[in-house]
């Protein structure tokens, strides 16, 4: 495994990045093939978590689940112990996938539909076809130990029905990777109850996947790029908010909650809920007629968990957006939407509904899924310029203004901390 | 072949031919008028249909969420100029049952941008309930399974 990592490295030379602050992105890191090839080795392979399914995905012994750690092809499963096993989809023998379903029940092993070559469900190598030839002719040799080969297993961490995956053995304990701020604020969403999914879709992006991730993690476009509240006049109540970022820089949270003070008792709440200068209103408002699901007042909370992993509520709307890269210029968004299984009828169709806000379509964030392309072919010819990122300062921290880039920026300290670039 | 007679099938014919011409043309504001009031239309992919899971790409229980899609894409929602080209197969009649007629349509959905970039956009079936009370049959469901579970990155206009 290290002389493969290290063949795949020797060529790369990605160029320098000036200076050692994260205020200029150059615009080669999201071109180039080595440095896509040097975040596989380094990130995807390296020693962070990525998310890989969903508990609610392997209900039971036998279930298996296949998704993706960036380039890597993965088989999630759960073994007879109960327990969840993940590792690389590629036959030990000559390399191809060992699983060709997205999903299914009630398997006992994997074998290899190119020369059968069987797996058991931790992905261990049990059996190997004419393994001792044919009437004593052909076969493979003595010294050939079946222990010693197998597709490579992932370290496994779960967390509020969520499971995560590594590559590497130098992964961080999960809890000491997500920090002390994360952990609660997944736990806020899914902590308790168990997760239904009620949608899944792929969204193909035009573009390189950080500048997916950037979007997410930009507190300071959603005002500007999003219309949809503001030309129906949504935003009714008085909106405070703040983005954490935790110390690696690499995750953070950004939340808008109903602001007390300000639309408290006669103030702004009931003078513009007055308000009718607007030539703009829903005809079926039921879109936005959410329930309180988390007796609190934050009516959206966008968190990111380093490099791909998303978890979005926006007002009833749960899901999970999982980035998969592709090619330096090209990436899938994998959604799942997500309700609960004590969730009344009226509160799953609010789900359905509010469900138009996200995706391909969706009024608040068909935008985000484009913006990324516009930088993609805006940069084409400037590798060597840069994008600036200043607003807010240069450092990565929480900050109480989301007119701020922290959140960028803490995802740049972290890639290049991993990277080395 | 079902026992519903040629007249129906020729009626919901031409309304769907109608249909695809009124989003080829940007005529957007009439599209939702081929519904019920009180109506289900949904955007989905065969695996999830399959799986049975409710959650859609886009989903509307009433003509006023179908109108208030397209106040959005023409008031609100930032994307690039573009338009469809629907090609439709013939309607296939599956049945009659209390909500009205159901059919299934074969569709396939050019996309041309601005820079006269086409590419196949979407392919799938139309899974329809068409209310023939009247002299123009109305959908009351509208399921717009596409075939791919993946989406391309902008589905702006209603297929």
């Amino acid at each position: 495994m290290a002389q493969s990592a290290d063949y795949a490295l020797s060529p790369m030379q990605p160029p320098h990045w000036q200076g050692d602050g994260v205020t200029r992105i150059p615009y080669w890191t999201f071109q180039r093939d080595d440095v896509y090839a040097l975040e596989q080795t380094h990130i995807f392979q390296g020693p962070s978590w990525h998310y890989l399914c969903l508990e609610a995905d392997l209900p039971e012994p036998g279930d298996f689940y296949t998704t993706a750690v960036g380039d890597a092809p993965v088989v999630v499963t759960r073994d007879a112990d109960g327990e969840i096993y993940a590792f690389e989809n590629r036959c030990a023998h000559r390399g191809a996938l060992i699983c060709l379903d997205a999903k299914g029940k009630g398997r006992k092993d994997f074998a290899c539909v190119y020369h059968a070559w069987t797996y058991d469900l931790k992905g261990k190598l049990t059996g190997v076809a004419f393994q001792k030839g044919i009437k004593g002719k052909g076969g493979m040799p003595p010294e050939f130990k079946i222990a010693e080969h197998g597709p490579r297993q992932l370290k496994i961490a779960r967390l509020h029905g969520l499971v995560f995956g590594s590559f590497s053995p130098d992964a961080p304990d999960f809890k000491n990777w997500l920090g002390p701020e994360i952990e609660p604020r997944i736990g806020r969403v899914l902590a308790g109850r168990k997760p239904v999914v009620l949608g899944r879709y792929t969204q193909e992006l035009p573009n390189n996947w950080k500048l997916y991730v950037e979007n997410v993690k930009d507190s300071y476009h959603a005002s500007i790029l999003h219309l949809f509240f503001t030309t129906f006049e949504l935003n009714r109540l008085s909106q405070k908010g703040a983005i954490v970022v935790d110390e690696t820089g690499g995750h953070h949270i950004s939340y808008s909650a109903i602001d007390r003070k300000t639309s408290s008792a006669g103030g702004e709440y009931a003078q513009q809920n007055l308000r009718s200068d607007s030539k703009y209103r829903l005809q079926d408002p039921s879109l936005l007629q959410g329930f309180n699901e988390f007796g609190d007042d934050i009516t959206l909370q966008i968190l990111s968990v380093f490099p791909t992993f998303i978890l979005q509520q926006i007002q009833n709307c749960i899901a999970i957006r999982q980035v998969v890269p592709r090619a330096p210029g090209r990436t899938d968004l994998n959604w799942t939407i997500l309700g609960f299984e004590t969730d009344t009828p009226e509160q799953r169709l609010t789900r359905l509904k509010q469900a138009n806000l996200v995706g391909p379509a969706g009024f608040i964030s068909m935008e985000d899924g484009c913006v990324g392309g516009f930088v993609q072919r805006g940069v084409k010819a400037a590798p060597g310029e840069r994008a600036v990122l200043q607003m807010g300062g240069s450092t990565a921290e929480s900050s109480e203004s989301r007119v701020t880039e922290a959140s960028i920026r803490g995802f740049w300290k972290a890639w290049r901390a991993q990277t080395g670039i | 072949m079902s026992t519903i007679n040629n007249d129906t099938f020729f009626a919901i014919a031409r309304v769907q031919a109608d249909y695809a011409r009124c989003i080829d043309d940007d005529r957007l504001e009439e599209w939702p008028s081929f519904f019920l009031e009180s109506c289900l239309y949904k955007i989905t992919s065969a695996a999830s249909h399959r799986e049975g899971y409710e959650a859609s790409v886009v989903f509307a229980n009433s003509r006023g969420m179908l109108t208030d899609r397209i106040t959005a894409l023409r008031e609100a929602n930032i994307y690039e100029r573009q338009a469809y080209r629907h090609i439709l197969g013939m309607p296939s009649i599956l049945g009659e049952e209390a909500q009205g007629v159901r059919t299934e349509t074969p569709f396939m959905v050019a996309r041309i941008m601005l820079d006269g970039t086409t590419d196949l956009f979407a392919t799938g079936r139309y899974l329809d309930v068409w209310d023939i009370g009247s002299n123009t049959p109305k959908l009351a469901e509208r399921l717009v399974v596409c075939d791919s579970s993946r989406f391309d990155t902008l589905l702006a206009i209603p297929l």
